[in-house]
């Protein structure tokens, strides 16, 4: 009986922790669900339960005088291009990696680990200096490029260790039947690897959809903007003026992708530890 | 060989004199006065063409240039208005990675000379053309699927890396910069300044240990909080656990840019809710300086790291967790262990051993942290005496130097120095990673 007590007493100990820590991830998401209802931009007159309910910022965003839009196409233009781009050059490296002998194998390996360590903020100013220069500076295209470039250090490495747990037992009878390098690498590695490449690919398309700094540094006209920066641009001005704007603004950008990951969360984790750890 | 007959015999060593002749020192010399005249006289001809074609194009196209490049790295130009020492360290740095690449072609062709002169010397009769086609395309494979790559990698990763590092060698800044000035090596002078002059020590000694003390008790705080909850979630007596691992995760979910700002809004002194809902109702008085005191602004950016990092690590261990057999806590069931000592000796070395390699990068990750320490406060608040603010880390004060006052040598040598301790967690990966035992083999 009082061994019984006592669990009773440890199981609601832990729902009340849990409780607590559930109310801690709400309150900033619910509050800024309820700012974004609020009229008028003063965050100083806004509370969590919007005393005059409105739609007026979300409406505000679709309105003509918003480039709101704008922003979501380019967006979308950059996350679908580095994702497509990232999966086609990182799954070819790995491919060679895994499966080849070649000069400089071992070499570029330790390259990719020690290159995935530094955070592309060290480049910046190389990077800025050298798109001026080729004419690239303020262009979707320019950020791409160093998108996909800046990813492959560490999705080499992650796709290459997937592609080291199917047998080579397999692409070994595929080449006794005749197939050629790239048949190998069409019919039977990338129907394999179709988890990790579905990670690299989300990863890819995610990463661009909320960096704020590279678009920062590299687009300069409103035309061009993505959503981080164009969304920032609303707060940073003048602080309190814009927040419910804000709030709208990335509410409707972060639902699905909240929804997304979510959904996706077991396999982005799988994938990580298959890759990363045990490599 | 005694028992061959003499005729035999003789011929035997007729060829091997024959073989003999083929002197692989002459290919290697012959390809070392220009590539291809050593393919030649091995008499693959296609190859020796090309190789010749290949040398002679590069000698009339890029010598100048990579002349010019390494003219202008050495002096940063010279005439100050017209030449700009900025370009000039680009070219130079292009001129490099190029010369780095002819010569590891050169090397390869002399290489290969020697190599094919052996075989001939050795009695190999040269193949088809068709079938010498297949083995070069064999061979030559790998380096097809990672050219697109490495190309994008040079000039995106590699490039600008080698270039910071030259910059820290320069006194390129806001008041001596092209194209009206021209920027001078200077050696080790920014490193000694950052020692030496008051400002920059103090700064440097601000901000590195803050640097330090942030990414380990934010990191720590965050797998220890990710731990504690994957455990208690894990308890078999907890029911609704899909919905409760849900919940948790949903800070992963959120984007981090969105989250950041909106804590940044709700710490704000005067109007954040932090202060105006909970700390004055609670607890009375003016609400605490979160964004202009640097002891409570770091305090908060801490727990605002924590509340973004602590899912990640909750759904790792969660997953680990479940895998782990039962027959092991069957086992120290019999054996009369205590629930301490299940968790140290059995459920422990599970999730170390399985994740320790993330875990290290979370390290790495908050050391690079840039986006929660820009995005809550713009590193602020500013500390007098000092040129970076309250909770500027290395990166942040990094962008600072380099955007805001463009002392772009001094955000360099703190690029470096911020690179060798990365180095030092690459290091450690490098003997944990498992990928370097498993050779690719074809």
């Amino acid at each position: 009986m009082n061994q019984k007590k006592k669990s009773r007493i440890e199981v609601a100990a832990i729902y009340i922790i849990i409780a607590i820590f559930a109310v801690i991830i709400f309150y900033p998401l619910v509050w800024t669900v309820g700012m974004s209802f609020n009229q008028g931009s003063s965050l100083y007159s806004s509370s969590i339960i919007p005393e005059n309910f409105s739609l007026e910022h979300y409406k505000w965003l679709f309105s003509e005088e918003s480039d709101y839009l704008m922003w979501y196409k380019n967006s979308m233009i950059v996350s679908a291009a580095t994702a497509l781009g990232s999966v086609i050059i990182t799954s070819l490296i790995a491919y060679a990696f895994s499966r080849y002998q070649f000069v400089g194998k071992k070499n570029g390996l330790y390259v990719f680990l020690l290159l995935q360590m530094f955070p592309v903020m060290m480049a910046m100013v190389a990077l800025y200096i050298f798109l001026n220069m080729i004419g690239l500076l303020d262009t979707l295209t320019g950020l791409i490029l160093i998108y996909l470039g800046g990813q492959i250090p560490f999705n080499a490495w992650l796709v290459k260790g997937y592609f080291d747990t199917i047998p080579r037992e397999l692409d070994q009878a595929a080449r006794i039947d005749g197939a050629g390098h790239l048949r190998v690498f069409w019919s039977i590695m990338l129907p394999l690897a179709k988890p990790i490449l579905a990670v690299v690919a989300l990863f890819n398309f995610m990463m661009p959809l909320f960096d704020f700094l590279l678009p920062s540094i590299v687009l300069s006209s409103a035309d061009n903007y993505t959503l981080a920066v164009g969304l920032y641009n609303f707060i940073n001005d003048q602080f309190a003026n814009n927040f419910t704007r804000f709030a709208a603004g990335s509410i409707l950008v972060a639902l699905p992708i909240a929804a997304i990951y979510l959904y996706l969360q077991r396999y982005l984790i799988s994938g990580l530890t298959a890759g990363g750890s045990k490599g | 060989m005694s028992h061959l007959p003499a005729e035999e015999k003789k011929h035997v060593e007729k060829r091997h004199v024959e073989k003999k002749q083929h002197n692989p020192t002459v290919a290697m010399v012959l390809s070392i006065i220009f590539a291809g005249l050593g393919q030649l006289y091995n008499r693959r001809f296609i190859k020796g063409t090309v190789f010749i074609v290949i040398e002679v194009a590069f000698l009339v196209t890029m010598l100048e240039s990579i002349n010019f490049g390494l003219w202008g790295l050495r002096t940063l130009g010279t005439i100050p208005g017209t030449d700009h020492s900025i370009r000039l360290l680009v070219f130079g740095v292009l001129a490099l990675i190029g010369v780095f690449f002819a010569i590891t072609l050169y090397v390869f062709n002399v290489l290969d000379a020697r190599k094919q002169a052996k075989r001939i010397r050795d009695g190999w009769k040269p193949m088809k053309f068709g079938e010498a086609m297949r083995q070069f395309y064999d061979s030559a494979f790998p380096y097809l699927m990672t050219f697109p790559g490495l190309v994008l990698m040079i000039f995106v990763v590699i490039f600008p890396l080698l270039f910071s590092i030259l910059l820290a060698f320069t006194n390129y800044n806001l008041y001596n910069s092209p194209p009206r000035n021209l920027v001078d090596w200077v050696g080790f002078d920014n490193f000694s300044s950052l020692v030496t002059v008051p400002i920059w020590q103090d700064t440097f000694l601000s901000v590195f240990s803050w640097t330090i003390v942030w990414t380990l008790v934010a990191t720590t705080l965050q797998i220890g909080l990710g731990l504690f909850l994957a455990l208690i979630v894990n308890d078999s007596r907890i029911r609704f656990k899909k919905l409760i691992r849900t919940i948790l995760i949903l800070p992963w979910a959120v984007p981090a840019f969105v989250t950041i700002l909106i804590f940044s809004a709700m710490f704000n002194d005067d109007f954040g809710s932090i202060n105006r809902d909970i700390i004055i109702p609670l607890f009375g008085g003016e609400g605490l300086p979160w964004l202009s005191d640097p002891l409570y602004a770091r305090i908060a950016i801490i727990m605002i790291q924590t509340w973004l990092g602590f899912p990640f690590i909750f759904a790792l261990f969660s997953g680990v967790l479940q895998s782990i057999s039962k027959d092991w806590y069957e086992a120290a069931d019999v054996d009369g262990g205590t629930r301490f000592k299940k968790f140290r000796f059995i459920t422990l070395p599970h999730v170390m051993f399985a994740t320790a390699p993330l875990l290290i990068m979370q390290y790495a990750q908050n050391f690079n942290n840039f986006n929660v320490i820009y995005l809550f406060n713009e590193g602020g608040p500013p500390v007098r005496g000092q040129n970076a603010g309250g909770t500027d880390i290395l990166i942040s004060w990094v962008y600072k130097l380099t955007f805001d006052t463009n002392n772009y040598s001094m955000a360099a040598v703190i690029s470096i120095i911020m690179g060798v301790i990365v180095s030092g967690f690459a290091f450690y990966q490098f003997r944990k990673t498992r990928s370097f035992k498993e050779e690719g083999e074809i």
